[in-house]
């Protein structure tokens, strides 16, 4: 059934991890992902995995979650791997057919694909151990500067929030509407592709139409609650940088300074 | 025999952490001309089972034989099921997507492969049959009426595709008793006029009375109880532990025998506890 | 302070539809609502009484008349929010009226946009689920709760608010009778111990048989109003303008018909039992 599609698959836990302050996770992550394209040698991404699996350790969320999310994604790495090792031009290894391998295709591919399956597990490591809600929150006052520049920081982020909380509740909805459709005999699963959707008119019409008039009760909801946007906003849990934060900040900035710095030695 | 369930069982999430038994082990048998009351409170199992009367969900273990067909075998055609049995969900106002009454109502009957003419008198019926004025509706748009209308739509575009099982889940919810006492009237009328045996899924004790023939209690996804309205609100107790209960008239004749009245507690709605009152003050009066 | 909560005066409101014609939807209505009242408007879809509700929280603005609520004219914009807080309002649909994805950061929602002290906000979060009684969902995602607990949440979310009155708008029409039973606790609760005004809407009689008082909606006026034995020992014109009377108290009227010597008043089944 598709309500049972996770969604923000946030692994609740008391660690150090799960307790950092969102902000400086995101900045980590951030950071993170940079510094692996500036390593271009094999032995840092040794410490790059040093750190995955410190955090995992850390974070004391079960291995196979950050593997999970390795998964869906297993035929762009595999993409990656053969499009940089055919493409890339140089010294010749080995040849298939019409396409060749060079010495520096191989590397760049498994540079490539390592990349992308640390990116990934960084990534995921984010949102397993941030709840959504402070991860919202955590965007919310990182945008808060670009406020300047006219950069609406507070809606961005309400709107992540109302789209997390009625994602479950549409995929419900769809689910209920599509078997209400096939018992009146719509069907959903043959046909061509233009057959299929315009099948699909039955379930997208009423969803589409049922969306409009939520959001429009839900406006409503908030003006009642004398939701005015986020001037004068206070929140019931406010974030803030804590002593473990600020170690951490240092040891992270060491850290990813060295990684980048192998680049040049 | 129009519909007969054996040993039917559905697991939902099998062999996960989330494994939950929906219905476990449900034998049934519905007649031909039957008028069932389903009733159980939420999450009782109740919507599971006729999702499978539909074929909407394959069952994880037993038989559905509906008119004949055995609607579980994977070699039955599911346009062979949807033409037995008609399933109106909760709020099916909801699910209404076409520019005009007529093409929402005539969508059912169209896949079904019949020809313009046959789909033409399908919708004019069903229409009749709901309550709602072909002439004055059928090329309005169906998001401009009103709640009651828009839900009396949906219901004849089940009905269009004429089938011989209607079920009906919650079709009263959300309007008030105006419309309620409409539309359960409409029903009635499809009972009574085109001998379709329904199945009522409702959380009104009062409406159940009113209405159906037998009842079937569901709780934990098993069948708690099963028989004539009459025979099942005899046992007031045993409903109140399923968090249900039994219509208000009832109970007041319960009571009102209990003190020390001879009067029959039999009875199931007003007009019949009228009746019984009368006869028994009179009796008393004239003793 | 006076002792009236919302005071309504000559109040009309008209919609106008898409083809520029208008719609009154109000005529002419005058109400008031007493502090600590309990009070019920039943009346059936299309009666007005759900437009009458918004106007009630500045949702909406007369058209002509006026709305005070504790004093305050809902026309004047600097009233606006105080105006909110004072009257909180509960809908029907459960699930269009949380906004956050865990239960006690959606009842923090109205405080923080009040712009209250965090502290003071986790101290009313925490008495506001105590008091509709889901504190141990308070980690929970509203999704996963039944419609009767999601709507509980709603009330408890409008309790964070502080208000002096709470109007609920057919809180209870989308629920099964268990959810119903739940939210009807809640709401007595909320009028007996906690003291808040109510002004329940419905069309549901046997939730209006506990309430002070009932006023019943036909048409866009106040057709009837009075105690609920009142109200419901009009058992014909009830029934004309399509609405529910308990069946003890049809059946003490079918009685009379036939002149069976029985009161009017009759609600409940202790009440016939006792009379017969």
């Amino acid at each position: 059934m598709l309500k049972d599609i996770t969604i923000g698959q946030y692994f609740p836990g008391d660690t150090i991890v799960h307790k950092l302050d969102p902000r400086v996770k995101i900045l980590i992550t951030f950071v993170f992902i940079i510094s692996l394209f500036f390593i271009n040698k094999f032995y840092p991404y040794l410490l790059v995995l040093g750190f995955i699996l410190t955090v995992i350790k850390l974070s004391k969320v079960p291995f196979k979650y950050v593997f999970k999310g390795l998964k869906p994604l297993r035929f762009i790495i595999i993409i990656t791997f053969f499009i940089n090792a055919f493409m890339t031009k140089g010294v010749e290894l080995f040849s298939i057919g019409p396409l060749t391998v060079s010495e520096e295709g191989l590397y760049q591919a498994i540079f490539m694909a390592l990349r992308l399956i640390f990116l990934i597990m960084g990534t995921s490591l984010l949102t397993l151990t941030t709840s959504p809600i402070s991860l919202t929150d955590g965007i919310e006052k990182l945008l808060n500067p670009l406020k300047i520049i006219g950069l609406p920081a507070h809606e961005l982020a309400m709107m992540m929030t109302i789209a997390l909380r009625f994602i479950p509740t549409l995929l419900e909805e769809t689910d209920k509407i599509m078997k209400a459709q096939m018992a009146r005999g719509a069907d959903f699963e043959s046909g061509n592709i233009l057959n299929r959707a315009k099948n699909l008119v039955p379930l997208l019409v009423p969803l589409f139409v049922n969306s409009f008039r939520r959001a429009d009760e839900l406006a409503m909801a908030m003006e009642a609650r004398c939701y005015r946007g986020g001037e004068h906003r206070t929140r019931l849990n406010e974030i803030k940088m804590d002593k473990i934060d600020f170690i951490v900040i240092t040891i992270m900035t060491i850290f990813f300074g060295i990684l980048i710095s192998t680049r040049y030695i | 025999m129009m519909i007969k369930i054996e040993n039917l069982s559905y697991v939902y999430n099998p062999e996960s952490p989330f494994e939950t038994k929906a219905l476990d082990n449900i034998n049934l048998e519905v007649e031909k001309g039957d008028f069932v009351g389903l009733i159980g409170h939420t999450g009782s199992g109740k919507s599971t089972l006729v999702q499978h009367l539909n074929g909407l969900i394959r069952p994880t273990e037993g038989r559905i034989i509906i008119d004949g067909i055995d609607i579980t075998k994977k070699e039955t055609k599911l346009r062979a099921i949807r033409q037995e049995v008609g399933l109106v969900f909760q709020y099916p106002e909801y699910q209404l997507f076409e520019e005009t009454v007529y093409k929402d109502i005539a969508f059912g009957p169209k896949n079904l492969g019949l020809n313009e003419t046959e789909v033409d008198s399908r919708v004019k019926k069903a229409m009749e049959l709901v309550g709602l004025d072909f002439e004055k509706i059928k090329d309005r748009s169906p998001f401009e009426l009103s709640g009651g209308q828009k839900r009396r739509v949906a219901i004849a575009g089940v009905v269009a595709m004429n089938p011989k099982v209607l079920i009906l889940d919650e079709p009263t919810a959300g309007l008030d008793p105006k419309g309620r006492d409409e539309i359960l009237g409409e029903i009635q009328n499809l009972y009574e006029k085109e001998n379709m045996t329904i199945i009522l899924v409702s959380h009104s004790m009062e409406d159940i009375a009113k209405l159906v023939n037998k009842i079937v209690v569901m709780h934990k996804g098993k069948i708690a109880m099963e028989g004539a309205p009459r025979e099942i609100f005899k046992n007031q107790e045993r409903l109140e532990d399923l968090g249900l209960g039994i219509p208000q008239v009832t109970y007041f004749m319960k009571k009102y025998k209990s003190e020390g009245h001879s009067v029959s507690d039999d009875i199931l709605t007003i007009d019949e506890a009228k009746e019984e009152l009368l006869n028994y003050l009179r009796r008393r009066d004239n003793a | 302070m006076s002792n009236t909560m919302i005071n309504i005066e000559n109040l009309t409101y008209k919609y106008s539809t898409i083809d520029e014609k208008s719609f009154t939807a109000l005529k002419n209505v005058n109400l008031t609502v007493d502090s600590g009242e309990f009070l019920v408007i039943l009346g059936h879809n299309g009666s007005g009484k759900s437009t009458l509700a918004k106007l009630m929280n500045a949702l909406l603005l007369p058209t002509s008349g006026n709305v005070f609520v504790n004093g305050m004219d809902t026309k004047d914009e600097e009233k606006l929010w105080d105006i909110r807080q004072t009257a909180g309002m509960v809908f029907q649909n459960p699930d269009n009226q949380l906004v956050a994805t865990i239960v006690e950061e959606d009842v923090a929602f109205g405080p923080e946009n009040q712009g209250v002290d965090p502290r003071e906000i986790r101290k009313r979060v925490d008495k506001s689920l105590e008091i509709v009684e889901m504190s141990e969902y308070k980690n929970h995602a509203p999704h996963l709760l039944s419609g009767g607990q999601k709507q509980r949440i709603a009330i408890a979310g409008v309790l964070a608010m502080n208000p002096k009155c709470i109007i609920l708008d057919e809180p209870t029409a989308m629920l099964d009778p268990i959810g119903r039973k739940e939210v009807m606790k809640t709401i007595k609760k909320l009028n007996k111990e906690e003291n808040k005004t109510i002004v329940h809407i419905t069309h549901y009689m046997e939730e209006a048989v506990e309430a002070d008082r009932i006023v019943v909606m036909e048409k866009g006026e106040i057709v009837m109003q009075g105690t609920p034995k009142e109200v419901f020992s009009k058992v014909k014109e009830m029934k004309e303008i399509g609405l529910d009377v308990p069946q003890v108290t049809e059946l003490a009227y079918e009685l009379r018909k036939e002149g069976i010597d029985l009161p009017t008043d009759i609600l409940t089944v202790e009440e016939l039992v006792m009379a017969l």
